[in-house]
Formats: structure tokens, sequence, C-alpha cells
């Protein structure tokens, strides 16, 4: 019964970065390589596990496995997959590949194109050995089905993170990445709390996910677990007011390292907000609907505002994301089939557009040595190929029709606005108000490429050398990606609707939408 | 009786106690703690002889053992500090400090 | 009133069945030109134009297809695949209104394709021209073509961007760049009323497509139709240009001539036309709220394109002033319901000829004056460039509505159904009409007659046959077209399967009383024009002129109305909100951390480094503990 392949996906980076670390002094090349070497090795084993997905057995989670780890608490080791932690999964293994080459001499010391040196030259081997921990880290905290497990995964992502952002980050890196740890830590706090108090109360003597569904039915104990879980996953988002730690972080960190961190570390705690906030308190959920969802559309509007204003182009993607992640968490609480998946799906679009933005804006940075938008002007002229792949992702990260962004962010909108669930009219009039967020997405994207892509080149812009063949593999895939899962989201939709289903099902929401058309399917 | 070894234990042990808050030299405040120690041990043979067991005696050996070490390590300290620093004093060795 | 007919799913084996290749060849063309790259820079444009033309021949060869069905038959959807499980599919719905667009766009966009490669020779980037025209062909082939409201957002979006890379070809232009942000972000505004105007539609009726809307309509509340109808106007308007989204427009006109007469005048503008008419469903009844929102949307744009158009001095910006004016009036027209559908339709394709065939002429004149716009500098050009000359007079007879020519027919049935259905609306449009008569007049009189005017280093000369003839096929279709689609009601009887149709088939009268008047107000308007520019020297240098002119040079202040009312708030907003971030919601989170770190560096002064302090406190402790027992008395 129990499968081997979540474990052996875990194992592979692991005893990879272990090699990569004790290569010898001066081998920096192999190192990367090797890390390249193991990241498709896992890319390929979890494409193979994807595909094998919808023939596994298993109702809920497939390749599923439970080894006793602490049995005196009732600790396993327990994994196993749903379609959301599938696709999740799927996304970290797709975005590392990438990032390890997008990050090839982020650690060798990079100069610009006058060579006048940005970051400093820091331990290769270190880096990319951090690189895969992360990696097994992030398929551990999709995969977790027993939530002890899930918060040991969910706290131990930070180190790597913070070593990536603490060493090998810009000028202010030593700030931003404590001040990303304390934050998180503190939300890591509450929620431990919560997990105790989750364990105590429930009796059940088992940390497993599936077996403390639906025990804890006390409203009153239901809303503080909820509010323990719902503070660190708003942190982890992040929504609105306890977002100022990303825009720190993700300006300082290497963009590789920023990648993962928005792309795919923040979608722990949306993917938290639906299957633990959802499902293990359904009630409290409920009952916190309306407040939340006015959480989301202020994180919306405020991101967008706020990005608008930016004068930093990494601070500036990090605000769009906070407008994003405030989607995400919009369609999550609106608890219908259609904003559920599309906020789902979102979780996935959003990590590649924001990947394919903020590699862009780190190519375009690394040639400059500056994040400030002002210093650049005219790259079009100059390299049109980093102009073109910057509007793309641009564009994906403004939800236009056509790119993967947009199909989940008409989900989650027309989800929402047409929710039956408790406080329909708010939701209603949340859709409406996060669809101004349209137009705002627009001015700062569309902006931000005028003034740095756009008329006269500027004098220091004119020694740029368009994106080289690395560069090109680095962005090609994930523009690919945008692309087609902009005309063709099925696959991932076929995936990610049952498992939405289910998570309904258990927050004992009505779904008219299963009602009607899922039963004819 | 055994009010008359416990008095003394008492005075030996705030003496003991008076020279470490007072004395600056450290080989007279280390002196002063194994004074300490020692009208410890005193009270511990004490009781021992009064309740008629072996217990006290024995946790008096294990003071003496622990002296001993420490006796030791201390001096090796101060050696060293004195070496570097000319000085015996503990107040001059305060670098350790917020 | 007859409905439209019911829509079948095709399943025939004929060219519908592979109609979607009409958005696949120029998709590929685009998706060609723009991986390869420079390789393709040779044979791009050839490339670019083949792909317009085989979608041209697809689209005629499904046309003659939908042709040869029965009337009853005529609205087939062919299936692609599942889009969104459960929301949408990718379809396509083959009607004759959807068909006739794809002639239009294919047929027009061709002649346009062709021209470019004349008029963009000179131009190192022409391969890239080519890749956004052809992207842009596929993108609104897929808005007319869809058949559900999905497939046409996208649609809708993607000419959007390809309007937004066209209007900003020549980036480096700081002018060009802002010009191809505003236009996209103030379409976004407009995209916003779509968007909730589907999720009204959704979740009112549950379905996005078009074959299930029509049969659900009914179900729902007076209110909820018009909410949605108002909604939807509101995108129409941004795609549209019309008041109060309108200002993008003459901005647009930083793009490349040839863009201006395909997208900005011939086809994706007049998308908000489509919109309204596709949506029949929610503006059927004339009268209705939504349906006269939209009338009085397109009477006041008529009037305020056209006040506009009279006063700018560059060429391309007083066409763009007209082409705002004439999408004014079929919006006007299809405000007016199936009554005016036909003729609004109408107007859309003449206009599609005559503007194109005007702005591809402009873009001839600028060709031969290097590239200057300013009519003021131009003056006498007839007899150094006479084809465009005949080719402009044509396109110029037919805006004004010159007796016979197509623009009479179309333009003169929207009048007179609207004087017939909204009497003042109605005259409205013939006081547009009167004013056209003007401006188009000043613009021909400023051109190419009078004495010249033009900088000593410009030298007149008439255009490559590649440009010209595309002009002279546009010409012709702008004699003859009005005529044939209007007269015995060819084109809404063509149109009526898909749209419905009034019961009462509308006569064209060539006397009536809204006709003369308007023939009557056109020929004073030609004859102040005349007076003015054509008799009269024109100055190189603007005059100051009054107060009205200056309203209308300022293109009305709408410019300066949307910056004083969003731009000036929105940046001291954005201003406030990052300096909130900064220091409000940051700087409480750095104030804690501050606090947490000046205690901490208080109470860590207790560590004075000083042995004997330590022991004393160890000694206080010690007793205090011992107190503390003794008086608990647990010891």
């Amino acid at each position: 019964m129990s499968s081997l392949w979540l474990p052996i996906l875990m194992a592979v980076p692991v005893l990879g970065a272990v090699v990569v670390a004790l290569l010898p002094k001066g081998s920096d090349t192999l190192a990367k390589q090797a890390t390249l070497a193991v990241s498709l090795v896992v890319l390929a084993l979890t494409l193979v596990m994807a595909f094998q997905f919808p023939s596994a057995s298993g109702d809920r989670f497939k390749f599923a496995a439970a080894y006793d780890w602490i049995p005196s608490f009732g600790v396993h080791f327990g994994v196993g997959v749903d379609g959301i932690a599938l696709v999740l999964i799927a996304l970290s293994a797709v975005l590392v590949p990438i990032v390890v080459l997008a990050s090839w001499h982020d650690a060798d010391g990079v100069r610009t194109a006058d060579g006048t040196l940005i970051t400093p030259k820091r331990s290769v081997k270190t880096y990319f050995s951090l690189l895969l921990v992360l990696e097994a880290m992030m398929i551990g905290v999709f995969a977790a089905t027993d939530i002890f497990l899930f918060y040991v995964f969910f706290e131990a992502m930070l180190i790597p993170m913070y070593f990536m952002i603490g060493s090998y980050g810009g000028a202010q890196r030593s700030y931003a990445a404590v001040k990303f740890l304390l934050y998180s830590l503190f939300g890591g706090l509450l929620m431990l709390v919560a997990v105790i108090g989750l364990y105590v109360v429930a009796g059940k003597g088992t940390f497993m996910f599936p077996e403390l569904v639906g025990v804890i039915q006390d409203p009153a104990t239901q809303k503080w677990l909820f509010a323990g879980f719902f503070i660190a996953f708003a942190i982890k988002a992040p929504l609105w007011p306890v977002h100022t730690w990303l825009p720190d972080a993700a300006a300082q960190a290497p963009a590789g390292a920023a990648v993962l961190l928005v792309g795919v570390l923040d979608k722990v705690g949306t993917f938290g907000m639906l299957r633990f906030c959802l499902e293990l308190f359904p009630e409290a959920a409920k009952a916190f609907t309306t407040p939340i969802v006015v959480l989301a559309v202020i994180s919306i509007i405020y991101g967008a505002i706020v990005a608008i204003g930016q004068t930093d182009m990494k601070r500036l993607i990090a605000y769009t994301s906070i407008s994003h992640f405030g989607f995400i968490v919009m369609g999550v609480f609106a608890m219908s089939q259609i904003s559920q998946a599309g906020a789902a799906l979102y979780m996935v679009n959003h990590g590649f557009a924001t990947g394919a933005l903020f590699l862009a804006a780190g190519f375009l940075i690394a040639r400059r040595g500056s994040p400030h938008i002002a210093d650049y002007g005219g790259v079009q002229k100059v390299a049109p190929l980093l102009a073109g792949f910057f509007l793309v992702a641009g564009l994906a990260g403004l939800s236009l029709p056509g790119l993967s962004s947009f199909v989940s962010e008409f989900m989650v909108m027309v989800g929402t606005y047409s929710s039956t669930a408790a406080g329909a009219g708010a939701l209603s009039a949340a859709a409406v108000v996060s669809a101004l967020g349209v137009i705002l997405a627009a001015v700062y994207i569309l902006w931000m490429v005028q003034r740095a892509m756009n008329g006269p080149t500027a004098e220091p812009v004119k020694a740029f050398k368009d994106l080289n063949v690395r560069e090109i593999v680095v962005l090609a895939p994930l523009v690919a990606l945008i692309i087609g899962f902009g005309f063709y989201p099925k696959p991932l939709l076929d995936v990610i609707n049952p498992a939405v289903t289910q998570t309904l099902v258990n927050a004992n929401v009505d779904n008219p939408d299963i009602a009607e058309k899922g039963a004819g399917q | 009786m055994t009010a008359h070894y416990l008095v003394l234990s008492g005075l030996l042990f705030a003496i003991g106690a008076m020279g470490v808050l007072i004395r600056r030299n450290a080989i007279v405040v280390f002196m002063c703690v194994e004074l300490m120690l020692n009208a410890c041990n005193l009270a511990f043979v004490t009781f021992a002889r009064q309740h008629g067991n072996l217990e006290g005696q024995i946790i008096a050996f294990f003071v003496m053992v622990v002296a001993a070490a420490e006796v030791v390590v201390g001096l090796a300290i101060i050696v060293t500090i004195f070496r570097t620093r000319r000085s015996a004093s503990v107040d001059d060795a305060n670098l350790l400090k917020y | 009133m007859e409905s439209p007919v019911e829509i079948a799913q095709y399943t025939a084996g004929g060219v519908i069945g592979v109609s979607w290749l009409m958005i696949a060849l120029p998709l590929l063309g685009a998706a060609v030109l723009l991986v390869l790259g420079r390789i393709t820079d040779r044979w791009g444009h050839l490339l670019g134009v083949a792909m317009s033309l085989a979608s041209f021949v697809v689209a005629v060869l499904a046309f003659l297809e939908l042709v040869g069905l029965p009337e009853a038959q005529r609205r087939q959807a062919v299936f692609l695949y599942e889009f969104i499980p459960g929301m949408a599919d990718m379809g396509l719905l083959i009607d004759p209104l959807s068909i006739s667009f794809a002639l239009l766009i294919t047929g027009v966009g061709s002649l346009i394709h062709i021209y470019s490669v004349g008029y963009m020779s000179h131009d190192s980037d022409r391969r890239r021209f080519f890749a956004y025209l052809n992207l842009f062909v596929a993108a609104m082939l897929l808005l007319v073509l869809a058949d559900n409201y999905v497939g046409l957002f996208i649609g809708w979006e993607g000419v959007g961007l390809a309007s937004y890379l066209l209007i900003g070809f020549w980036q480096f232009k700081p002018s060009a760049a802002v010009a191809a942000k505003k236009a996209f972000i103030v379409n976004r505004v407009g995209d916003f009323g779509l968007l909730v105007g589907m999720f009204v539609i959704w979740s009112s009726f549950g379905t996005f497509a078009f074959a299930d809307l029509g049969a659900k309509v009914g179900t729902a509340s007076q209110g909820t139709i018009t909410a949605i109808g108002l909604l939807l106007l509101l995108g129409a308007c941004g795609k549209s240009a019309q008041l109060p989204l309108q200002s993008w427009l003459l901005d647009a006109m930083e793009g490349p001539t040839p863009v201006s007469a395909l997208i900005h005048a011939a086809t994706m503008v007049t998308a908000g036309v489509y919109l309204v008419v596709r949506s029949g469903a929610f503006f059927f009844e004339p009268g209705s709220p939504q349906a006269l929102a939209v009338a009085i949307v397109g009477a006041a744009t008529l009037l305020a394109g056209a006040i506009i158009g009279c006063a700018k001095d560059d060429i391309k910006k007083g066409l763009a002033g007209s082409t705002m004016s004439q999408i004014g009036y079929m919006m006007l027209g299809a405000g007016l319901g199936p009554a005016g559908y036909a003729f609004a339709i109408g107007h859309l394709f003449t206009h599609g000829f005559f503007k194109a065939d005007l702005f591809l002429g402009a873009g001839s004149v600028m060709h031969g004056m290097n590239d200057e716009v300013d009519m003021r500098k131009y003056g006498g050009l007839r007899k150094y460039m006479p084809l465009t000359f005949a080719t402009f007079m044509v396109g110029y007879l037919a805006i004004i509505g010159f007796p016979l020519l197509s623009g009479y027919f179309t333009k003169d049935g929207i009048i007179e159904t609207a004087v017939h259905l909204q009497p003042v609306l109605g005259w409205l449009a013939v006081l547009g009409a009167g004013i056209t008569g003007f401006y188009m007049s000043r613009m021909v009189f400023m051109t190419f007659f009078g004495e010249k005017r033009w900088a000593d280093d410009a030298h007149p000369h008439e255009s490559p046959s590649v440009m010209t003839i595309p002009l002279i096929v546009l010409s012709i279709g702008s004699v003859f077209l009005g005529g044939y689609l209007i007269l015995s009601n060819r084109l809404l009887l063509f149109l009526s399967p898909a749209v419905g149709r009034p019961e009462e088939l509308p006569e064209f009268h060539f006397a009536s009383v809204p006709g003369l008047a308007t023939l009557g107000l056109v020929a004073v308007g030609a004859g102040f024009a005349w007076m003015r520019y054509g008799r009269a020297e024109v100055p190189v240098l603007a005059p100051r002129g009054s107060f009205v002119t200056a309203f209308a040079r300022r293109d009305l202040y709408g410019d300066a109305l949307n910056e004083s009312l969003f731009m000036r708030p929105g940046q001291w907003l954005t201003r406030i909100a990052v300096f909130l971030d900064n220091r409000g919601i940051d700087g409480v989170v750095n104030g804690l951390a501050a606090g947490i770190g000046g205690t901490s560096g208080r109470l860590r002064r207790v560590q004075t480094g000083f042995a004997r302090t330590y022991a004393l406190s160890i000694l206080i402790g010690a007793a205090l503990l011992t107190g503390a027992l003794l008086l608990v008395g647990n010891i």
C-alpha cells in the first residue's frame, strides 16, 4: 500500500545536496552541473509521477506512505498528494532547474557590463546544495499528510532560504534575511501552538491529517485553532497587513532565490489555508469569511497601488505578488468550486509568471547593477530579446487573456462573484472591487515597461548585450508554459478539480457547481 | 554540641562570602571560595554525625573532589590572566560584558 | 420582430469545420516571425502577407459554404476543445455576422499588409511589424469568431495587445511609448466593464456561450439585463473610443499609418459595435435604458469626434477624430435595435473601406513628404500625387455622404432610422453630418489645394504601386459597397439569421426630409470650409483661434479632465500609499523590532563584567530565595 515515490522524490535532492557539499575545493563548475543534473532527475521523476497520478490508487491522497516517526506522540512521516499538492510539487520541480540555470553565476561574483562588482564571490557549493535542500523541503511541505511533519517542513524551509538571502543577497541582505526569518518564525510559533492544541483537543493521539478532519466540532475551539493556523499562513502568503517582509526579502534575495521564495514558498501559505484552515475548521472558516475576503481585497488593491509607486524593479514585482496573493486568498475563501479551483491554478500560474518576471528583471539588473527603474530606458533597442521576454512576463503579470494567469484570475473572480456561500453579497462586491485590480495591474506593469524598456536608449544601457543562450534556455520554457496553459489549462484543472471538490465536501459547503455539472461528467 | 559546629560553619561561610565580595586579588577571592566550600563541608559532616548516617560525609568527599578540580582550572586561568595582563585583580578582568 | 435562428453544431466536413485555420494561419505567421527573429528579415514581410491572404481565402470559402446553407441553418458552431472545464469551451461561431466581419478583417487587412510592404520598406524592423500585424489579424478574428464571451474576451485583449505593440512600434520615441501605454490602460477601464458584465452573465445564466444565452436571457430580471447591457457598453466604449473613454484614440496616431488604418479605423475600434450587436439579446428592446444609453453615447461621440476633427492640423489626428465620430454613428445605429443593426454594420463596413482609404492616402502623402503630418505645411499636392489625390477624393466624398457613394447609403440609413425612433439623437446626427462636411473638406483643401506651403527639403512624389494599388481597391469599395449592401436590404436580410430583423423592412428613401437636410448641411459645411481654407490663404503657423477652437484642439479637454480627475489624485494616492507602507505598516513592524532591541539594550547593561558584582547578585538572590522559602514555611 505504501508507495516509495514521494520519499524517493525527497531523498534524491537531499543526497544531491550532500554530494554537492562534499565536492572537493575548486570544483565549482562540477557542483553547478551536478545540481542541475539532480534537479532534472527530480523533474523527470515528478513528471512520471504526474502522468501516473490519474491511474494511481488511493481515494484522496495518492502515492501515500506513512512511517512511524515519534510513536509516543503519534507523529508520522506521512506523505501523499492530492491534485493541488501534485501541481504545486510539479511547480517546484519545474522551477528549480530553471533557477539553477538562472543563478549559474550568482555566487561567482556578479559583474555588470562595465565591470563593477555587484555581489561578491561566495561559496558556490554551499549555494547550490542549499538550493537542493530547499527543493526537498518544498516537496516535503506539499506532500506531508501529517500535520506535525508539515509544521517541521514549514519551519525548516526557512533555514536554507535564510542563508540564501542572508549571504548571497544584495546590499541590505542581512536586514532582509533577519526580517524574513523573524516574521516567519513568529507565525510559525502561533501555528505550533495551534498544532499542539489540535492534537490535545482532538484526543486522537495522532497528527495524521485525514484522521483529524471533522474531529473538532466546538465552534469556539475551531475559531482559536483556526486563528493560529491562519495567522501563520497569512504571514507566509503574505496578506495585508503582514506583508512588509516580502518586498525586502524579494528585493535583496538573488533573483533565483526570489523566484523560489515568491513562486513556491509563499504558496505554502495559501495551500495551507485551502487544506488545513478550511478542512480542519470549516465552521470557523465560514465565520471569518467576510473579514478575510476584505483583507484579500485590500491586498489586491493596496498591493497594486503601492506597486505603482515603487522605483525599485524587484520591490515592484514583490508588491504585484501581494496583489496576486490577494486574489488567491479571495478565491480560497469564496468557497465555491470555481473560485477555489481558480485559486489553486493561480498558485501554479503565478509561480510561472512571477518567476519569469523576476528572472528577466534579474538578467536586466545583472547587466547594469542597479534595481532602480530610472537607471534604465530604451533597453528594447539594444536588447530586443530581453525586452521581449520581459514584456511577455509582465503581460502574464497583468493577466492578459491568452496567458495562463488570466484563466486563474478570471476563475477566481467569476467564482467569487457567483459564489453562493454565506455572505454572497459581500463576495460579489469583493469580486467587483478586485476587478479594479485589473486596471491597476496594467498601470504598474506597462509603466515599468515604458520606463525601463522604451524611449531613447540611456547611455549606460547602450553597452548591454542581449540574452545569451543560457538565459534564453531559462526564460523560454517559462514563457512556453505561460502561453501553453493560457490556451489549454485543462490538464491542470482536471487534476485540481477533484481535490477542490473533496475540500469543499470536508468543509461542509453546499456545492451547486458539482450538483449540476460534476455529476454529469 | 551540633549547634556549635553549625555556628562555626556559618561564620566560616560568612567570612568566605565577605572575602569574595570585598577582596580584589583573584588568589584571595579563590581562597575565600574554598573557605565557603569547606564551611559547607563542615555542615554536611555535622549533620551526618547528628543523623548517624554517611550521606553527608559522602557529599563532603564529592565537594572536595570538585573543589580540587576547580582549583586546577581556576588557578590555571588566574595564572594565564596574570601573564597576559600583569595583574591578579578580578576587577581588571572585566572584558566579558554587555 | 424576428429573433435570430438557433445555433447548430457543425457536423458536415466542409470548410467551416476548419475555419479555425483563419485564426491559426496568421497566428503561425506571427509566431514564426517572432521566434525565428532576424533569420526571417529578408522574407518575413512576404510570409506576413501570405498568411493574411490565406486567411482571407479561408474566410471566402467559409462564406460561400455558409451562403449555400438554408437560412435557418446559417449559424454553425464549431467545437474546438474544452478550454476551462465546466465553464467555457474554445469554439467558433460561424454565422452571417461573424463571417462578414471575418471578410472585412482579412480583406482590408490583406490590402493593408500589402500596402505596408511598401510603406515600411525603409524600416529595419519591418519583420517585427508584420509579426504584430499578423498577431492582430489572428486576435481580431478570434474576437469576432468566438462562440462565447470568454473566447471573445481573449480576442478582445489580444487586439488590445497588438494595438499596444503597434502604437508603440517606434517605442524609442517617448511619445509613442506613452501613447501605447495610455491606449492599453484606457482600454482596461473598458475591459473592467466587460469583465464585470461577464461575472453577472455567469452568475445569472451559468453559461458564456452565445448559443445558450439567447434562450436563457428571458429568465433574468429586467434589472439584471440592464446592468449587463450597461457594463458591456462600458467595454464597448473603451475599445471603440466612445465617450468617456475616447482619449486614447488621438494619441494612438503615434503608430505607423497602416496601423492607424487597419486597427484604429477599419477593424479594432469597431469591436465595440460588434460587441453590442453580438450581445443583441441584452440590447434587443429599442428604448430600453441600456439601448438608449448606447444610442446616447453614440450621438455624443459623433458630435465630439467631429468637433475635434475640425481643429486638428495633424492630418492623422483629424482622421482619428473623424473615426471617433463615425463609430459614434455606428453606436447610434446599434442602439436602435434590429432596425439599426444592418445600417450600423453596413456603415462599419463602408467606413472600413473609405476610412482605410483615407488613412492610407494620408500615409501616402506623408511618405512623399518626409513624414510631415502638419497639414499647414502641405498645400497644392494634387499635382504631385495624382493617384493619391484621386483615391483620397473618393474616400472624402464617401465619408461626407455624397449621393450614391458608400457613405451616403449607410450613414443616411442610420440617420433616418434614428430620426424615426429617437428624433433628438437623429437630428444631432444630422448636425454631425454637417460638421463632417466641414472638417473633411478642410482637410482636402489644406492638403491638396491652394499654394504649396511645404519646406524646401520636401520633394513630394507619388508612392510606389505596391502602395497605390491597395488605395485603388479600397476606393472602388468606397464607391460601390454601400449601395450594394443597403439597396434592397441585402445586408439586413443576410444578417437577420444572426441578429434578428424588424417586422417591417426599411426602405431606402432618396428624398427623405432628414436625408435632404443632411445633404444641405454637408453642402453648407463644405462651402464654409472652402471660404476658410480653399479660397483664403492658409497660414503656416496655426492662428490662436477662438476659445471654441482651443476647446477642440485640446480634445474637448478630455485629457485635462482625465488628468485632474484620475491621474493627479492617483499619483497622490500612490505616494500616500507608498509612504504609509514604508512608514506606517512597516514602521509599526520596525518600531516593534526597535522597541524590543532598545529594551534589551538597556537590560543588558546589568552585565557589567565585574565578577564581584555578579557574586553579590548571586548572594542576594540566594538570600531572597532562602527568605522566601522560610516565609512560605516549606523548609
